[in-house]
């Protein structure tokens, strides 16, 4: 067993930023990650990272315009810190050596992003991402923090109390992938989970193959609720074939979108007269799919996005990833002809319910990144608020499990954050049968003793993992193909009653063929097949939550449109869904909006672009 | 009658947990080479592809000696290596083992040997391969199973040349550092790598001297001795590190690294550049 006083989990960029911050408060940290560190998807990310730097923004203004563009399904405390803390922390990767683009008078340059009063999307040409992680990767190097790589965390090592509030984290179990042995980490301070997205509940994503929401389906399991899970963003620029993601840095140079009729739609159709391609991205991706619907789509897929009239030099300037990914994977050379794009599952705004310091309602358990839901994108997350907020939450969820004091937290957290008013709320669709005892969440009995939760985690986890690889039985490959398909098919940018009802019958059937799942390959060295099937489990959970929360919630809010709700309804749905394991059935409730900022209360207005 | 002896004597010696474990994961390992055996029996029809993939599995019975595995995938427009490679683990052998994650050439984890060169999996189209098509481990390095490699030696050293920015002279905490547009340029192609170690097996150098530092690390120290924003101390110290026994002028110019770089970053002239800032640092000296 190894024993550390912050274990971070993931090792993408809200991961390295939270290790940095723990290390700088003096606790020995260790990362385990089932990736190399420079191998996560924050790689991946192109457009660039929001921050208040220049005369004439603020964060004030960042903060508002991500209330709006959240739909005012944010938390005012959460989306503050976001905006207040995130020009210090871009700094702070500048000064680490981040390899920004560049203005001429040699500061670091910004660029106009959709949803955004002020261009404050700070950016290294498109490939942001790449330089992020790399960055501070360097930074977690030189400071010989323990990177514990290839080792894949199936378990937390929770105490067993009743109720989850009262729980304690201890640490997790991993599977060493080179190794195969089963390693239990104690953590004497905190756990910090930073495992990412879940984009491969879709089939068609712009997230790596990794993204399985490990970090999401352990915690909810272990008793944390998830939050706002309905809430999926689909980016409107991806290419048809693969998924791989082009750039909104593209629309924010100037890049135009046509239909198949070659008008530029977004004027044309009056889905965004003000802002046209740089409205917000759920309104995006719903105009594409409108025009694709009414037969204006090419190839009844997909639509143009052209950006040949930028010229040569902004283009080699600021998007010269844009021209390889065109050309790689689509065989298209976007210098010569527009790029064929549609749609894609991109970020999930929703996750494991945090505060603005990373605490989940379980003590000594974090999370920060896209696993988490501090409430900063509420029902739409705005382009380049994603890399801000893995710095912002990942860095103050390192500090605060290493001990520092960051104050009283203003967004609560745990079942005690309900609302009052949710008596009566039925599960629309009987959930369907859950895992075995062995995958039961906590330790037997109440134990205290820290090594002993996590002990009891380790053989907990043996027992699963021997049973899986001895027994014979379904391919989790199967499985998972159909959970894609049928949360592709049915749980979309559009979506409406009757498509949810059947994706969750196909989950819940999921869910029972899981049952009978084995792994082929018996190897103990590298085994991916073992790897992939326990991903699927967290899938199905995942996806779970998201269809019964999409359900649920009759309205239409940002990224979360719905057939039979044409309308905001803020009377009634001005609050976050959450859904909490209970026993393997999952159960809903609510909690209110936090619309009350530092100095003043966001009001919901119409969200018009 | 003795058919009550055995089962007497199975009584009384009852088989253990491990030996009825090992039974048991035997008796799987034979099933699935049987499914095995049955898909390489599949008929070729028009629309498939044959790929050949190298196998080797230390801990299974039948994979201790490394073979290679003909897989028929079915041949889709726009099909990618590791597009093929998928197809082949999900439908015919989920034991196929080989490490990818982001499927756009930023992850880096896919380098393999394809057709006798280094390339990513998921940016290499089959249709621009010549048929069947043969995939192996990256070159050069130990290979823990089927098309996984150890990547120790490469991460140690990328470690080995102090890969992060330093400076002993930055400005406030609230102030960026200023890095002309001209510089960054300099720099742009360097910090593009994504550690996937297509260059380092593709090395004859690097093969042949197990401590040379090889083609990535040495960019990435090109990356910082370049940067201007670290000072000319720092580029001092960096050039010392690499014009170490096992540096720079271990590289004899044989351009395969950069053939071979997805990232298209030119490999041997920054290696070369650094030799003539290395002679130059040392003139000022004499």
């Amino acid at each position: 067993m190894h024993e550390h006083d912050v274990i971070v989990v993931g090792a993408g960029g809200a991961g390295l930023r939270a290790a940095i911050a723990a290390h700088e408060e003096g606790a020995d940290v260790a990362m385990v990650t089932k990736l190399h560190p420079v191998r996560s998807h924050t790689g991946a990310a192109e457009g660039g990272i929001n921050a208040a730097l220049r005369d004439g923004d603020d964060w004030e203004l960042h903060a508002y315009d991500t209330m709006k563009g959240s739909d005012y399904l944010g938390d005012a405390p959460a989306i503050e810190t976001l905006a207040q803390d995130a020009p210090d922390e871009v700094i702070q990767l500048e000064h680490w050596g981040m390899p920004f683009s560049r203005e001429d008078d040699g500061r670091v340059s910004q660029r106009p992003f959709g949803g955004l009063s002020f261009p404050r999307t700070t950016y290294a040409g498109a490939e942001t991402g790449h330089h992020l992680l790399h960055t501070m990767y360097e930074q977690v190097v030189k400071r010989g923090i323990q990177v514990y790589d290839e080792y894949y965390v199936s378990q937390l090592a929770v105490t067993d109390h009743d109720d989850p509030t009262e729980r304690e984290c201890h640490g997790v179990v991993a599977y060493d992938i080179k190794g195969g042995e089963i390693v239990g980490f104690q953590a004497r301070n905190g756990v910090v989970l930073a495992t990412g997205g879940d984009g491969q509940v879709f089939d068609h994503t712009t997230n790596a193959v990794a993204n399985t929401g490990d970090g999401a389906a352990m915690a909810y399991r272990a008793g944390v609720p998830v939050e706002d899970m309905e809430f999926v963003q689909f980016h409107p620029t991806t290419l048809p074939s693969t998924g791989v993601l082009i750039s909104e840095g593209v629309r924010g140079e100037g890049g135009i979108l046509y239909n198949s009729e070659g008008e530029r739609f977004m004027f044309e159709y009056g889905y965004a007269n003000n802002a046209g391609e740089l409205a917000s991205r759920d309104v995006v991706a719903r105009a594409e799919l409108t025009e694709v619907n009414n037969g204006r789509g090419i190839n009844d897929e997909y639509v143009y996005l052209d950006m040949r009239h930028l010229g040569e030099e902004r283009i080699y300037d600021r998007l010269e990833n844009i021209i390889h990914l065109a050309e790689d994977f689509e065989g298209v050379d976007p210098a010569e002809e527009p790029m064929p794009v549609k749609p894609g599952q991109h970020y999930h705004m929703g996750g494991i319910e945090t505060n603005e310091h990373g605490q989940t309602c379980i003590d000594g358990l974090y999370a920060a990144g896209e696993c988490a839901c501090a409430s900063v994108h509420g029902s739409n997350r705005l382009g380049g608020n994603a890399l801000p907020e893995l710095i912002v939450f990942g860095a103050r969820a390192g500090r605060h499990a290493a001990g520092k004091d960051l104050g009283e937290a203003e967004v609560p957290t745990g079942p005690s954050a309900k609302s009052e008013d949710e008596d009566s709320l039925d599960t629309p669709v009987e959930p369907g049968a859950v895992g075995t005892s062995d995958e039961d969440v906590a330790a037997d009995g109440a134990m205290v003793d820290a090594e002993n939760v996590v002990q009891a985690a380790v053989d907990a986890e043996q027992r699963r993992i021997d049973d899986l690889l001895e027994r014979e039985g379904t391919n989790h490959a199967e499985i998972r193909e159909d959970l894609q398909k049928a949360m592709t098919e049915n749980v979309n940018v559009f979506r409406n009653k009757e498509s949810l009802k059947d994706a969750l019958e196909t989950i819940r059937e999921c869910r029972e063929r899981y049952q009978h799942v084995a792994v082929s390959d018996p190897s103990r060295t590298f085994n991916t097949d073992l790897i992939h099937t326990i991903e699927t489990r967290n899938l199905i959970d995942v996806a779970e939550t998201i269809t019964l929360g999409a359900l649920a919630r009759n309205e239409f809010r940002g990224a979360h449109w719905r057939q039979e709700h044409q309308e905001r309804k803020d009377d009634e749905w001005l609050k976050h869904t959450m859904i909490a394991w209970n026993d393997g059935t999952p159960d809903l409730y609510y909690k209110p909006v936090i619309l009350e900022g530092e100095e003043k209360e966001y009001e919901p207005k119409v969200r018009s672009y | 009658m003795s058919t009550q002896v055995t089962e007497q004597e199975t009584e009384t010696e009852p088989e253990t947990e491990t030996d009825h474990q090992e039974r048991r994961m035997a008796e799987k390992r034979e099933r699935a080479d049987m499914r095995e055996r049955a898909e390489e029996e599949l008929d070729d029809t028009e629309e498939t592809v044959k790929i050949k993939v190298f196998r080797y599995d230390p801990e299974v019975e039948g994979k201790k000696d490394p073979r290679f595995d003909t897989f028929r995938v079915p041949f889709t427009k726009g099909m990618t290596v590791l597009d093929a490679l998928i197809y082949a683990r999900d439908h015919f052998d989920s034991s196929l083992t080989f490490r990818h994650s982001c499927r756009q050439a930023i992850c880096g984890s896919d380098a393999l040997f394809i057709n006798g060169s280094q390339r990513l999996g998921c940016k290499t189209q089959m249709s621009e391969l010549e048929w069947p098509v043969r995939i192996e481990p990256l070159p050069h390095s130990d290979v823990v199973k089927d098309l996984v490699v150890d990547m120790e030696h490469f991460y140690d050293q990328m470690e080995a040349v102090e890969p992060y920015f330093q400076t002993n002279d930055l400005p406030a905490a609230d102030e960026e550092q200023r890095q002309s547009r001209e510089n960054r340029e300099k720099v742009k192609m360097s910090t593009r790598c994504i550690w996937c170690s297509a260059c380092m097996s593709s090395c004859n150098i690097a093969a042949g001297d197990n401590e040379y530092l090889g083609p990535a690390a040495i960019n990435k120290a090109y990356r910082f001795a370049m940067d201007k924003r670290e000072g000319e101390d720092m580029k001092e110290h960096r050039l010392n590190i690499i014009e170490q026994e096992h540096g720079v002028w271990r590289c004899q110019t044989q351009f395969s690294c950069t053939e071979v770089c997805p990232k298209d970053i030119p490999l041997t002239e920054h290696i070369q550049e650094l030799k003539r800032e290395a002679v130059k640092s040392n003139l000022k000296f004499w």
